[in-house]
């Protein structure tokens, strides 16, 4: 088994995909804690649904790098969800749901009318579950995943004391002079940057697990923030990189391999948090 | 001058009034407590004052050494931090943030500050416990230490003594009268009316188009007093 992986370990595109796939599965864990704590799961899910929208509107225009479309469009997205949300007078989740499953349905839509790929199921199916595309990426988008991880786990680091108050108590933070509304904008527009990159590695319909799973089951076992966020990356690191692993060894497709490695971790941690507690 | 002075206040949310015509002022080590009915705009006159929502109409002013965001809030507990994965020492060093200026880490400083504040609320030896495993009780003075580490000077609680049973909430109102008596200032919205003329030196009755600002004894003897129900027992 180790000769069949050094052999596969040999050729650019594995080595391109363990890469993109740790990256990719740091960013995301690190922002999950804060998403789930702030009850802002959902903000993943809807933008996920957006991704694929304006992937299909940017396939249909035949760009060559899809992602100067998606990205901005998914970023305007995550600060309309987040504005929506606050305001009282709409219902938050509804809207959400209304954005996303639309952007789904009329993505899904264009690329039936427009599409010129003889094949759309298969076009559609590995947008919305990642199949293949984590293994034919080219080196530009490598070195895009590797400047923006950068630029996410950077900020991340220096405004850590800031996203912990923003999280705990958002009222505090701003009645004691913190600029709630900048940070809340900065951690949704992040969230967009994560699921753009994210797209490749696990496709649009599975995104919010590798948000939402490694801060649940770091939080079954930790009882800090600190640690936390610290073991959900961990988690999210050693999940991605086995699913990537065990998909080459058994050809099984890579996104849905790396969200079932996180629900075995899920259930280890739950058992874990458990005995501790006892 | 004293620390917050407020004309003809006019508080509501989204263009709608709830209540007009307030003006009040606290001073250095007073101790007043903001009543009314349900629905009256305590929470929103509070909310105001901390600047979580926009002013209707009329002014505050902040004097007397105090700087706009100097105020340690104690809010009610949110949904959120039921279930919250932090340790004591995080959130009450969470407090002194505001003192961080545009440093990106803590320093000396803010840790002694929150070590000082967390021996003061006796809660030292809670520094490594998860948040969400304490007591009723313990999690307030946690939340107190914290809004101690944001300002020295004043202290802005909300209906602090939800959900805390009979014992613990007597404690819990010595703690605020002691700090009061050290030279805190307290603003505390209340709807427990007997334990606010007890305590408090001032007290503050919201009503829709008049309110009562005055000392408690004199509160006790107004008209205000019978209407929201006091001394029946």
């Amino acid at each position: 088994m180790i000769e069949t992986l050094q052999f596969y370990l040999s050729y650019p595109f594995v080595r391109y995909a363990l890469i993109v796939g740790t990256l990719i599965a740091l960013c995301s864990s690190l922002l999950g804690v804060t998403l789930v704590l702030k009850r802002f799961s959902y903000i993943g899910d809807g933008l996920s649904h957006v991704a694929f929208g304006a992937l299909a509107i940017g396939t249909i225009f035949d760009l060559t790098s899809t992602s100067v479309v998606v990205m901005p469009v998914t970023v305007a997205a995550a600060v309309l969800i987040l504005r929506t949300g606050q305001n009282p007078k709409i219902h938050g989740d509804a809207a959400i749901a209304m954005l996303s499953v639309g952007a789904l349905a009329i993505g899904y839509l264009v690329m039936h009318l427009f599409s010129t790929s003889a094949n759309i199921s298969g076009d559609v199916c590995s947008t919305l579950f990642g199949s293949t595309s984590i293994l034919t990426l080219t080196k530009a988008e490598v070195w895009l995943c590797v400047v923006m991880s950068v630029i996410v786990v950077a900020l991340f680091v220096f405004l850590y004391n800031r996203i912990f108050a923003v999280t705990f108590d958002e009222n505090f933070a701003k009645a004691t002079g913190i600029k709630t509304n900048v940070y809340n904008t900065l951690i949704a527009v992040i969230t967009a940057v994560i699921i753009v990159l994210a797209m490749n590695l696990v496709g649009s319909l599975l995104i919010s697990a590798l948000v939402i799973f490694p801060a649940l089951s770091a939080m079954r076992v930790i009882q800090n923030f600190k640690g936390v966020i610290i073991y959900s990356a961990v988690i999210s690191v050693v999940c991605a990189l086995l699913g990537i692993v065990l998909s080459i060894l058994f050809s099984t497709p890579v996104g849905s391999t790396i969200v079932a490695a996180n629900i075995v971790m899920f259930v280890l941690n739950c058992f874990v948090g458990r005995i501790l507690r006892k | 001058m004293s620390y917050i002075k407020c004309e003809d206040l006019v508080l509501g949310y989204e263009g709608i009034p709830v209540a007009e015509n307030i003006s009040f002022e606290v001073g250095k080590g007073d101790y007043l407590c903001i009543l009314g009915e349900n629905g009256a705009g305590k929470s929103t006159l509070m909310k105001t004052l901390l600047g979580l929502m926009p002013l209707m109409g009329g002014s505050i002013a902040y004097g007397d050494g105090l700087e706009r965001y100097e105020i340690g809030y104690l809010p009610q507990q949110t949904f959120v931090q039921k279930d919250f994965p932090a340790s004591v020492w995080e959130i009450v060093l969470s407090g002194a943030l505001s003192k961080c200026g545009r440093r990106a880490f803590f320093g000396k400083e803010e840790k002694m500050l929150a070590e000082k504040n967390m021996k003061r609320m006796d809660i030292w030896e809670l520094k490594k416990e998860c948040y969400r495993n304490l007591s009723g009780g313990q999690q307030q003075r946690v939340l107190l230490a914290r809004a101690l580490c944001a300002s020295s000077k004043l202290l802005v609680l909300d209906e602090p003594v939800t959900g805390l049973d009979p014992k613990v909430t007597a404690e819990f109102y010595q703690l605020i009268k002691d700090l009061n008596n050290e030279g805190l200032t307290v603003i505390m919205v209340s709807h427990d009316i007997d334990a606010a003329v007890r305590y408090a030196s001032h007290v503050l009755h919201v009503e829709k188009e008049r309110s009562f600002i005055g000392t408690a004894k004199e509160y006790v003897k107004s008209d205000f007093w019978k209407d929201i129900g006091g001394g029946i027992q």
